[in-house]
């Protein structure tokens, strides 16, 4: 298994170019970045992205990133939020040729790597799948057989972005299972949870804590602030719950 | 580095500006009411809320809530600035002045130090909050001041850049001496005037 | 429970800037109530004035970073001790 390096030098800024972008759900866009001089990341981590007006007024956001290390592309996943600075011109504005001014890879803490193993728990809400997706390509590119049981809260299925490929690739691997709970409509027909996650369900879905997961959460402050919470009344040890707040609204 | 480059099309939030519309140099409108917070937001019932005058003074003055809210009150119309550059025009407040806190002061001191639930301070010359320019502001916008906003009552002192005006205030400490609050001391101006863009150390 | 406040991670670019190591891996102690905490378990506030990093049991400041024009102002007395791994 091939180990990834992370030099640690200052962080600078940098021009990358967008070579795609792509809707992945009513509300959120894939961009897909070549950076030149990336230097690689590890799973979890993000990138800090910088929007410069013509007259030099800058707004600044961090962005998890979506692709595995293993990913030629380097991958952001945006969420537009309605009353949003940045999220907006990303979503509506940016496009296929442009430059996006980012730092990174940032963030030694919220990270995950194949050869830490698992079991691993991983909890998403909303736009806070991103992070998450990116270890998960990243077990399946570094072919790990850690047990791995994402739990993922999202509006609606229109809203879940990764569908396809999350069910693609729990089909193909017997260690990973995807669990869906859909807190506002529910297609026909659905089996799956329909509520926000609660005590109950994190207890159906998650190993005890006898078994000492390795648990991320990622996604909207309340519902990691409630995961976190819960999981620590479980009994699972604090420091290998990790959790990333993405802020009130969600990213 | 990236010297030069911007993002095309990228216009950011602020307001087309009207051109009779003067403005502090470097700031631009908002719409809504940005929210910047150093700290958890502090949640003090009232029934255990109380504003003091206390330091370089013959005698402590204190008002529990109720009694605070007797005290004669204006309503305020003003301008506000931020040093982070938003600025909203014609904002509306009720409150009660500082005049009116400090008339039975006595005190040879000079400057106060404004501090707050959280932890926070922010210093002035006693000048600066007397003569009709500083209030104890507990209504904004004609509904009683949310607590994401500094309530139940924040330090109202809108000549200067707004960190000034310091939220969940719950007490003036007059001092001899200058001492610089939180921002102050992290590399923010000691006066903060907009209108001479005093923003940092050194300007 | 506070909204506006993230996990230490979202200090990392600016503290990045700053240190020439990962900070956010980094162990403080906190000076208030001498809990241990990598500074990415640390909850952060990014006032727009500057970054407010906070001990995640009693709220003590930990570090504060002030910007101006060309420079930083680092406010390290919440932290009793810094630990950090050579690369």
């Amino acid at each position: 298994m091939a180990e990834i390096r992370i030099p640690r030098g200052r962080l600078l800024w940098r021009i990358g170019e967008v070579v795609e972008t792509r809707p992945e759900t009513p509300r959120t866009k894939s961009l897909f970045l070549e950076v030149p001089g990336w230097e690689g990341h590890k799973a979890g981590q993000h990138v800090d992205v910088r929007l410069t007006a013509e007259d030099g007024y800058q707004a600044q956001r961090s962005y998890s990133i979506a692709s595995a290390p293993e990913d030629r592309r380097l991958t952001l996943v945006v969420e537009r939020l309605e009353d949003g600075e940045v999220s907006p011109y990303l979503t509506d504005v940016l496009r296929a040729g442009d430059g996006l001014e980012l730092r990174g890879p940032i963030g030694g803490w919220f990270t995950w790597e194949a050869r830490e193993g698992g079991p691993l728990l991983l909890v998403a809400g909303g736009s806070g799948i991103a992070p998450l997706m990116a270890m998960i390509r990243h077990r399946a590119a570094a072919r790990s057989d850690a047990s791995c049981r994402l739990l993922y809260s999202s509006r609606s299925r229109e809203d879940a972005i990764y569908v396809e490929e999350l069910d693609r690739l729990a089909a193909g691997d017997g260690t990973l299972e995807v669990f869906h709970t859909l807190t506002r409509s529910q297609p026909p027909g659905w089996t799956g949870y329909s509520r926000r996650i609660d005590r109950e369900m994190l207890e159906e879905v998650g190993w005890p804590s006898e078994e000492r997961p390795l648990v991320f959460v990622c996604g909207p402050t309340p519902l990691v602030e409630t995961v976190a919470t819960v999981l620590v009344e479980l009994g699972h040890n604090p420091a290998r719950v990790k959790t990333e707040r993405f802020g009130p609204t969600g990213g | 580095m990236s010297e030069g480059f911007f993002s095309r099309g990228f216009r950011g939030r602020r307001r087309q500006q009207a051109q009779d519309i003067h403005l502090p140099p470097g700031q631009y409108l908002v719409d809504g009411f940005p929210v910047l917070s150093a700290g958890p937001t502090p949640r003090t019932p009232l029934e255990e809320w109380d504003f003091s005058i206390v330091g370089e003074v013959d005698e402590p003055k204190r008002w529990a809530w109720e009694e605070f809210r007797e005290l004669p009150s204006e309503e305020i119309t003003t301008d506000i600035h931020c040093v982070t550059k938003w600025s909203k025009l014609g904002t509306t407040w009720e409150g009660v002045s500082v005049d009116t806190l400090l008339q039975e002061v006595d005190t040879a001191a000079e400057y106060i130090v404004a501090f707050c639930d959280g932890g926070y301070t922010t210093n002035l010359p006693l000048e600066e909050v007397t003569g009709g320019k500083a209030w104890i502001a507990y209504s904004y916008g004609g509904e009683p001041l949310e607590p994401q906003h500094g309530g139940p009552a924040r330090l109202l002192v809108p000549h200067l850049y707004f960190w000034k005006s310091a939220k969940w205030v719950r007490g003036l400490r007059l001092v001899a001496e200058d001492e610089p609050g939180f921002w102050e001391s992290l590399g923010y101006h000691n006066h903060g005037d907009p209108w001479r863009e005093q923003r940092y150390w050194g300007d | 429970m506070d909204e506006l406040r993230l996990d230490g991670n979202a200090a990392g670019g600016l503290l990045g800037e700053i240190f020439p190591f990962e900070m956010t891996t980094a162990q403080v102690t906190c000076a208030n109530c001498g809990s241990l905490w990598r500074v990415g378990q640390a909850m952060v506030y990014g006032h727009g004035m500057g970054t407010v990093v906070r001990c995640a049991s009693c709220d003590n400041v930990l570090i504060r970073v002030g910007r101006g024009p060309g420079r930083y102002v680092l406010d390290m007395r919440g932290v009793r001790y810094l630990q950090a791994e050579q690369a």
